[in-house]
């Protein structure tokens, strides 16, 4: 105990006279908070429109600024041909192209009926989607005005209709920073659970002192306890600071019981931790050590559910996915924050981080030598 | 009694199986200050690290204070004392902490063996404050020598203490050994530089992971077997030349401002050098000047070396 004890005053005060950890742990959460929430949106906004009206009528008249009246679309270009338009698209100047055909007013009219062509640069595919919909959404909604004028509405519809009134629950107002600043709070606990501990070790190794400490009767364990505790205890403040962050900056009040978040942490990272442990053991220098935490954090970050949703991917990236802890520790941030569930609901994913823990921590212990 | 004890310890690195340390056996006296001398490469660190358990043998074994270095690794971790070649203290933390720490992990505390270190640490102590990191490479070593003892070992391992620290602190740190051998501590310790092996009360020359001789630094010195003397003249480098053409010349190198030339034995000095002389002159070279010399180590150990080369390329 008492070797312990030392090793943690050891710890701490190398950790604060590192101003650059420090930093990272004071900073990194704020700036991370305060930025990528607003930066990383899923709305996509600004789409360049460019309009071929063969029509030249009121109607295409219409129909156009009722677009460029929902906010998503900016009217780049009014193109006399399609070929025109379509080198607009080409040049990267315009992301949609909506063609209207000559007589679009006289034919919908007269023959109650007309075409139109939507062509979308799919280079950008979430933009090329969304931005696909919303004109699709703004055309069905000025269909039901025409029908509205044109039509004489009788009491009962001639063919039946199915109407549809859609409520969203837990986020009412599919307001998305609620949805990414948990998920964003999840990333940053793992970068410094992970990175701070895989780099401390491994800088011990790169400069030499673990020969020292090799040689002495430290207790394997008591030196793997003296690295796990500070990092932990600077996980669970990065949690917190980041939770007063979104507090501030969003209004984000978890709607579950904060223990419970604080207990599923408590355990994630001691399996975050013993991944940084792990990592460390295979890793001669800083750099190795860096480039790895790298790699498995860029695959942490993309198949954990943060941007795109797990239920959406291929079969095989399922598996990978559930075998990367982010997904989890999102999973039950959202679930807690957004929802409000409690201890019962998150039990299984405590159950997998737990296990995750467990293992993790054996191997790096069994790959740990004081020996080569 | 034998602190250390070495049986045809071996080590190989690599797939290219380098053999680091080749079935290298000697056994070091309680108390006694035992030198490893030998080139860069010569397999000196490869020892030291097994024998303070943080590296494991190919073959053979070892004992320290009769331990066995793989079985009871850990008696031996708690009762030697280790000073790797590379600084390898905490650099962001000041000497007091550092000196306070290894204390601690050895179950001990600073008080406790301060009189071991008290030549020492006084030297140091007006930079307590100071940052290990900051330091001058003399006060490194001291430090690192201070948390080596804090837990008064009864054998300490000093790799190569005294490269790169400056001639004033290195014969500084010479006299602290002595003084700590006076306190029947057994040191073993390793340098490349010939003049600090005189120091030991017995060395190992060493080179390819082979011992080439052990003995009292004096008897080394005694049992040099050719008759060597020391050369000047007024072109250096026409003299090395000259010199390895001279028939029969065994071995000649520069030595400082002298060439040292050894000569096959047998036959009167004064007559040899006077035969020398004369084919020198003859050779071209001005104001040439022959004098006997006395072997030293490095003299040794240069002859040492290239019979070991010649025997190995055969």
């Amino acid at each position: 105990m008492r070797t312990i004890k030392f090793l943690l005053q050891k710890e701490f005060r190398q950790i604060f006279r590192n101003k650059s950890i420090l930093a990272i742990i004071a900073v990194m959460p704020v700036v991370q908070l305060a930025i990528m929430p607003l930066a990383a949106d899923y709305e996509v906004k600004n789409i360049n429109l460019s309009v071929v009206d063969h029509d030249h009528s009121t109607y295409s008249q219409e129909l156009v600024s009722k677009i460029t009246a929902s906010g998503y679309f900016r009217l780049m270009a009014y193109s006399s041909s399609f070929k025109e338009a379509m080198q607009g698209i080409e040049s990267d100047q315009a992301d949609i192209v909506l063609e209207i055909p000559a007589g679009f007013e006289k034919n919908l009219i007269r023959e109650d009926e007309q075409k139109l062509f939507i062509a979308v640069n799919a280079i950008n595919g979430t933009k090329a989607n969304l931005g696909g919909a919303y004109v699709n959404q703004i055309i069905r909604a000025y269909n039901q005005d025409i029908r509205l004028e044109l039509v004489q509405p009788t009491r009962m519809n001639p063919i039946p209709v199915i109407e549809i009134t859609a409520t969203n629950w837990f986020n009412p107002s599919m307001n998305y920073k609620v949805f990414m600043v948990p998920g964003i709070l999840a990333i940053l606990v793992t970068m410094v659970g992970g990175f701070l501990s895989a780099l401390n070790i491994v800088r011990e190794k790169e400069v030499g002192t673990i020969e020292q400490i090799n040689v002495t009767p430290i207790k394997k364990y008591h030196f793997i306890l003296g690295k796990l505790i500070p990092f932990w205890i600077l996980g669970n403040v990065v949690f917190t600071v980041g939770m007063l962050v979104s507090y501030l900056l969003y209004g984000i009040v978890p709607l579950g019981n904060m223990g419970v978040l604080y207990s599923f942490i408590a355990v994630y990272l001691l399996a975050v931790l013993g991944l940084g442990l792990l990592v460390s053991t295979f890793c001669e220098t800083q750099q190795q050590a860096m480039l790895i935490m790298f790699f498995l954090m860029m695959i942490f970050i993309l198949m954990g559910g943060l941007f795109t949703p797990i239920e959406s991917m291929p079969e095989w990236a399922k598996v990978v996915s559930s075998f990367n802890p982010v997904t989890y520790l999102i999973s039950v941030m959202r679930l807690v924050i957004l929802k409000g569930s409690g201890f019962r609901d998150i039990l299984s994913h405590l159950g997998i981080i737990a296990s995750f823990a467990v293992v993790l921590n054996t191997w790096a212990i069994l790959n740990y030598r004081k020996t080569t | 009694m034998e602190a250390i004890t070495l049986n045809a310890l071996t080590k190989v690195y690599g797939k290219e199986k380098t053999v680091a340390v080749n079935e290298v056996s000697f056994a070091v006296e309680k108390g006694e200050l035992f030198g490893l001398i030998g080139p860069d490469g010569a397999g000196k660190t490869s020892i030291f690290r097994m024998l303070t358990t943080v590296l494991l043998p190919d073959g053979g074994s070892a004992t320290v204070n009769g331990f066995d270095v793989e079985k009871d690794y850990k008696q031996i971790r708690s009762s030697v004392g280790y000073m790797p070649g590379k600084f390898s203290l905490y650099p962001d933390l000041s000497i007091e902490e550092n000196l306070n720490f290894f204390a601690t992990v050895f179950n001990t505390t600073v008080a406790e063996n301060y009189d071991l270190i008290r030549d020492i640490y006084v030297q140091i102590e007006p930079f307590k404050k100071r940052r290990a990191g900051k330091l001058s490479g003399g006060m490194k070593q001291k430090l690192a020598l201070c948390c080596a003892l804090i837990h008064k070992p009864t054998v300490l391992f000093l790799d190569e203490p005294t490269t790169g620290v400056d001639p004033v602190s290195r014969k500084e740190f010479w006299e602290m050994l002595k003084r700590l051998k006076a306190q029947n501590i057994t040191i073993v310790v390793s340098t490349p530089y010939m003049d600090e092996a005189a120091l030991c009360d017995r060395i190992a020359l060493m080179q390819d992971g082979k011992i080439l001789s052990i003995d009292a630094p004096e008897n080394i010195s005694k049992a040099y077997p050719d008759s060597l003397f020391a050369v000047r003249a007024d072109h250096m480098y026409a003299l090395l030349n000259n010199l390895a053409r001279y028939e029969k010349t065994l071995n000649s190198y520069a030595f400082g401002e002298y060439a040292h030339v050894a000569l096959q034995s047998g036959i009167d000095e004064a007559v040899e050098s006077a035969a020398l002389k004369s084919w020198l002159e003859s050779a071209g070279l001005k104001d040439v000047e022959v004098q006997p010399a006395t072997p030293d180590i490095e003299d040794c150990f240069i002859r040492l070396a290239t019979v070991h080369q010649a025997a190995v390329i055969k």
